[in-house]
């Protein structure tokens, strides 16, 4: 199983432990990444400004990975679903599809349309499967309650972005499981973190944010689980600052899916730098079985 | 001052040191990076110091350290056209990697190619001054007179004989073919009066190669006293580019160095702060516009559709420095400013691959804030504020729509997009409104957001094109396409709300300037 591994702009500079945890996990679960250095911005945060720049940017990223004839894993959902639209709007539209080659070919490039998006999540549930992810649990988690963070890009528009069903969604929640935590059901699971309003309108974003939190402290959950760069950041840093301003937050640490797999996988901590959240979610192992390290060398 | 001081007396003076030799003199950042950049740097810059050194500067330097210096004589006449080929080669390399190189490249300026030119002026009128002396006669005559002390003319008729066969002279006094005993006297006269201090021209190759080649027009070159033309042109060359220097590419030679030394030894959080700020201001001049952070830039590729140089990180810091400079810049380039530098997502690649180190990332930021400062925050942010200013929505209900507003044009920049022109379906159900979260955000929604979901759509339909674009809620929407799942029409809600913020922001651009 091989794919081009597509980190975008923020994950090296800002959520590294997202990169080297996914690194980690999936190269225990052998899937083999390929890195493509000259990979730019997704496209997601010119789809405010300019369609056409936005699709472009897209259609650069997979030409690159089509001329290596591999399909790609993006780690943020937002990423997932940028490209995943790009690809639909050059489907759907030739004349489109036909300006951005015009542009690509100007690097010798050309988009043909025949290569895969998939997520982190879509990988290890579709490619991988939850029973050959479950095999490599050697410390599984015990009377811990996570609330799963779904990410509006991923799941929506489903026609486009075909990740889950978009109303009663179950991959994440599964996935979750295998590491033998209980996925917990909350009222706004599905809804935005606030992250796109981060920086455009302050308030609002913090409206949603906040909710979710206060959602999934009701719900019961011990930590949030995400697997997007804007949904991590939106429950980690955000919620820090959030908790730095205000006594009442609920206090719901966000922990990246990869890194809740791979603590369990028993992955160096390194790899996992859970030191790197900002907020302290090194608790979670209090919620763990007996370490068996002869589990381990399976 | 204090911390110059305290700098070069303590262990940092090494550091100081170290980096002079690997970073300033031999560039080894850049011979990491890029093996033929190094190369083609290094020969210009190897090239010009020793020119500058030993031939521009040879009666302080060369004449000082070594007794018996004559340019004339060997390796002096040698290395000076080996010096030249050198700075030849790189200027053609640059030249070639300017205009040939694949990669998306920042605009090549006036300026960029100002310091090529200037070096190849200087090269080229040097070269073919010393062509035009090896030919030339009358410059023959004057060293026989001043070096000599000939006076039979039989011997003079032998050296200028022997100097025409052998050194290319081109004497209108002395004909071929030779006779070969009078070359042989020429030779023997030579190597008595002349080879002490001049070495034959051949070694001069390149003035040699271009003296061989004008040697049939020689004498009306000379009688023009064109080798007096060329040596102005070549003194001049030198003396305009010394005195444009300081406004030119050419000043990176003294910022980039003193850049590199500064960041050696400064530390953040504990060297003074207005050292820092100085340190800052540096990096403008430091930038030696070469453009690797736009070669490597993240949203470098959406240049292609939107044509604003600003964008690209080589162009955005030559802007920030023109905002800086003081001097009142118009809406529009502010704007164009505005646009540029918010179409950037901080990924940290330009300041990772700047060779010279400058800390691109601090300098986005720093623009960004002195921009929201000036007004002109992050164009998203501005639009919405600009909407609240100039849309009153809740008059609405005293007015009547009128007729004459419909914008044709304007939906039919809509229906030209797939997802857009699935408005046209909308039969008002509400649905969208009902499930958004952002206006079930509000007590009062319509007051917060101005028109509703739902309400856009029909605005849409009705071809009113200041209510759909003057609406907050475009730049309230979360994208979290909830609305579109919902539709039971089909009606791409956000993706139709996402091409409106494109036609807005243009459209409010358009206003403002």
């Amino acid at each position: 199983m091989e794919f081009a591994l597509f980190l975008g702009c923020n994950i090296p500079i800002r959520l590294k432990q997202y990169e080297t945890s996914s690194r980690a996990v999936l190269e225990q679960l052998g899937v083999t990444l390929v890195d493509i250095p000259e990979f730019n911005c997704c496209g997601y945060p010119l789809r405010n400004i300019d369609l056409k720049a936005f699709v472009l940017s897209s259609a650069r990223n997979l030409a690159l990975a089509e001329r290596q004839n591999l399909n790609m894993i993006v780690l943020c959902k937002c990423g997932y679903g940028t490209l995943r639209m790009a690809q639909h709007l050059m489907k759907e539209n030739t004349s489109l599809r036909e300006g951005v080659n015009a542009n690509l070919a100007k690097e010798g490039l050309k988009y043909e349309g025949d290569i895969q998006v998939k997520h982190l999540l879509t990988v290890l549930f579709n490619d991988v499967g939850t029973e050959a992810v479950k095999k490599k649990v050697t410390r599984p988690y015990e009377n811990v309650k996570i609330a799963t963070h779904y990410g509006c890009h991923a799941l929506r528009p489903s026609s486009v972005v075909q990740f889950d069903d978009p109303v009663a969604p179950t991959i994440f929640d599964q996935l979750v499981e295998v590491t033998g935590a209980k996925s917990v059901d909350w009222s706004t699971k599905l809804e935005c973190c606030g992250g796109p309003l981060a920086g455009i309108h302050d308030e609002l974003s913090l409206d949603f944010t906040k909710k979710k939190l206060a959602d999934a402290k009701k719900a019961g959950a011990h930590y949030m689980t995400t697997g997007c760069v804007f949904c991590q950041i939106q429950f980690d840093a955000v919620q820090k600052r959030i908790e730095a301003h205000t006594d009442s937050n609920p206090h719901v640490p966000s922990i990246l899916y990869s890194q809740l797999l791979g603590l369990c996988m028993n992955i160096n901590k390194d790899a996992l730098g859970l030191d790197r959240n900002q907020i302290d979610i090194t608790g979670l192992e209090r919620f763990m079985a007996a370490n068996d390290p002869g589990l381990n060398s399976a | 001052m204090k911390g110059v001081l305290r700098t070069l007396f303590s262990a940092k003076v090494f550091i100081l040191l170290k980096v002079f030799v690997l970073d300033v003199l031999f560039q080894r950042w850049l011979m990491r990076k890029d093996f033929l950049r190094w190369l083609a740097h290094m020969c210009i810059y190897g090239g010009f110091l020793l020119l500058l050194l030993m031939h521009g500067l040879d009666k302080l330097i060369t004449s000082v350290l070594f007794d018996d210096y004559y340019p004339t004589l060997n390796p002096f006449i040698f290395l000076r056209d080996l010096s030249a080929l050198v700075v030849i080669v790189g200027i053609a390399m640059a030249f070639y990697r300017r205009r040939l190189s694949r990669m998306p490249r920042p605009k090549t300026t006036a300026i960029d190619y100002y310091a090529l030119i200037i070096l190849s002026l200087i090269m080229i009128s040097g070269i073919f001054l010393e062509g035009t002396k090896i030919v030339s006669h009358s410059r023959y005559q004057d060293m026989v007179d001043e070096y000599t002390g000939l006076q039979d003319p039989e011997e003079l008729n032998a050296l200028e004989a022997f100097w025409a066969d052998k050194f290319a002279v081109a004497s209108p006094d002395v004909k071929e073919p030779f006779d070969k005993d009078m070359l042989i006297e020429g030779e023997q006269l030579h190597e008595v009066s002349c080879a002490g201090c001049h070495a034959p021209p051949q070694w001069a190759f390149m003035g040699y190669g271009v003296a061989k080649v004008i040697r049939p027009i020689a004498s009306p070159l000379d009688r023009a006293n064109v080798h007096t033309l060329l040596w102005y042109l070549h003194f001049m060359a030198c003396f305009f580019g010394l005195a444009y220097l300081p406004f030119s590419k050419f000043f990176h030679i003294f910022a980039t160095p003193a850049f590199l030394l500064a960041d050696a030894v400064m530390e953040e959080g504990k060297s003074d702060p207005a050292n820092i700020a100085t340190k800052q201001a540096m990096q403008f001049d430091a930038c030696t516009h070469c453009g690797d952070c736009t070669t490597r830039c993240s949203v470098a590729v959406a240049f292609n559709e939107i044509p604003n140089p600003n964008i690209l990180p080589s162009e955005k810091l030559v802007a920030f420095r023109s905002l800086l400079s003081g001097n009142g810049l118009s809406e529009k380039r502010l704007m164009t400013i505005q646009e540029g530098s918010h179409i950037c997502t901080d990924c940290h690649r330009c300041t990772d691959v700047c060779p010279v180190g400058i800390n691109l990332e601090d300098l986005w930021l720093n623009l960004n804030r002195y921009l929201a400062e000036l007004g002109y925050p992050k164009p998203e942010r501005w639009a919405r504020k600009a909407i609240e200013a100039d849309f009153d929505l809740t008059k609405l209900k005293d007015r009547t729509l009128s007729l004459t507003t419909v914008d044709k044009g304007f939906t039919s920049a809509l229906t030209a997009s797939a997802q857009a022109s699935t408005f046209t379906v909308c039969f008002g159900c509400q649905d969208c409104t009902n499930v958004c979260p952002v206006v079930g955000n509000y007590e009062n929604p319509k007051k917060v957001v101005g028109l509703l979901p739902h309400e856009i759509m029909h605005s849409l339909a009705l071809k009113q094109k200041e209510l759909a674009l003057g609406s907050k809620m475009l730049w309230d929407c979360v994208t979290c396409y909830i609305c579109q799942e919902h539709c039971p029409q089909g009606v791409r809600v956000t993706d139709v709300l996402y091409e409106l913020k494109n036609l807005a922001l243009r459209h409010l651009m358009a206003k403002t300037t």
